[in-house]
């Protein structure tokens, strides 16, 4: 009984370590003095990692997840004889929710299980530790620039995946179920609300994004040196940003629809 | 050499179609009809009964939009609802007008139609609309055409 005691506090013990050096981690990555000149060609290479290569996944699902939302909404709004909201609720599905939560899901496999790879593989062929020994911050030089980059990128590619999944609505609603387009943006626009929807959904985002590169940057640092470590950091990385994303959104709505 | 290009390239196209969708975004999609900023007048009726209205219904003139309702409260000495609105500043409203709350379907969302007077001087900031008329309530409506004296049924056939 009592080993079963000392087991869970043994747990939880290491559960809040755990917390404390990621939290020790993020606060080193963020907090440092800056050197605009010389970080912003690692940012943009990073940017190009994570954000122009995770471009074509966002785009294409958006696209079929907008279309696919204009078909089954149709059908639904058919039997109250309301097609013409059609766009209203194109847009707002994607934008208040739907936007944030499948980016940030689909970042999370394509991006943050990249990142946790690659810092997991250089952890444990010792890149880290060499370039400690040349002086360089592996924090500055490795961690900083792709903490960054994934916290940029989240927003805008929900942006983009916001606006395709709209057209890929409207492509089905307006080109194939021949709805008036003019209804489709005006009913659109009259529902849609700059602050209270689009701009929630990208602070949504941009949380997410934060979350997300957070945890693949401390799963990636701290991953035990060896490959079946390196994996097993790998699937933490999208179990626990997976996660986090769903449970992030449901405490963020309920602040958001409360008026916050 | 050419490679780092081709990335910052990459990164700069990224960047800028994020903006062109945030801009489809704001224009496109939400309308960007924002009445909060200046160059508005604020003005407010008292309704007895302002039914489904809620605070961002639009007000129209002749069923074109100049602003909306910004905020609704009860007076609570003469128990009517007190509707503060939110005008273009260019949209002059003769001070005689009148207004009233309609709904845009059977079961569409209630907004303001301010029916213009013939007056000479216009509202100003801060001005109360005199006449007003109430929200139609539906269920009101049916409980008189059920309760008619049955004298009065002939004529009312299309209710």
């Amino acid at each position: 009984m009592l080993e079963r005691i000392q087991r869970l506090g043994a747990f939880g013990l290491s559960f809040c370590e755990r917390l404390g050096v990621s939290a020790v981690l993020l606060a080193r990555v963020i907090v440092r003095r800056p050197r605009f000149v010389k970080a912003l060609p690692l940012l943009v290479e990073q940017l190009y990692m994570v954000g122009v290569l995770s471009l074509v996944i966002i785009v294409i699902s958006g696209l079929f997840i907008g279309m696919v939302l204009a078909l089954q909404g149709y059908n639904i709004l058919d039997k109250f004889g309301a097609t013409v909201q059609l766009g209203q609720l194109v847009a707002l599905s994607v934008v208040r929710e739907l936007g944030p939560v499948i980016t940030a899901l689909l970042f999370a496999g394509r991006a943050g299980s990249a990142l946790t790879a690659e810092l997991g593989l250089m952890q444990a062929t010792e890149q880290i530790s060499s370039m400690e020994m040349m002086a360089v911050d592996p924090l500055w030089r490795i961690v900083s620039p792709r903490f960054w980059a994934g916290l940029i990128s989240m927003p805008l590619l929900t942006v983009i995946f916001m606006i395709t999944a709209v057209y890929g609505g409207y492509l089905v609603g307006v080109g194939w179920l021949g709805l008036d387009p003019g209804q489709f943006w005006a009913n659109m626009q009259s529902s849609v609300d700059l602050h209270k929807d689009i701009m929630n959904g990208v602070i949504k985002s941009g949380v997410f994004g934060f979350v997300v590169t957070w945890i693949s940057v401390y799963q990636g640092y701290y991953a035990v040196p060896t490959s079946a470590g390196i994996a097993r950091a790998t699937t933490k990385t999208v179990v626990y940003s997976s996660l986090a994303i769903l449970g992030l959104d449901f405490i963020l709505t309920s602040f958001m629809l409360g008026g916050w | 050499m050419q490679n780092k290009r081709i990335v910052e390239i990459m990164v700069g196209f990224f960047i800028l179609v994020a903006i062109v969708a945030m801009f489809l975004l704001a224009f496109k999609v939400s309308g960007f009809t924002d009445f909060s900023a200046n160059h508005t007048i604020k003005i407010s009726a008292e309704f007895d009964n302002i039914g489904d209205l809620r605070v961002r219904a639009p007000v129209k003139v002749a069923g074109v939009r100049i602003g909306e309702v910004s905020d609704i409260v009860l007076d609570r000495n003469s128990y009517r609802a007190l509707v503060t609105m939110l005008i273009s500043g260019d949209d002059k409203i003769p001070t005689d007008s009148s207004a009233s709350i309609l709904s845009e379907s059977l079961l569409g969302s209630n907004y303001i139609a301010i029916m213009p007077g013939f007056d000479t001087t216009f509202m100003r900031n801060g001005d109360k609309l005199g006449e007003t008329n109430s929200a139609i309530i539906l269920e009101n409506l049916i409980g008189q055409a059920i309760f008619k004296p049955k004298d009065e049924k002939g004529e009312k056939s299309n209710v």
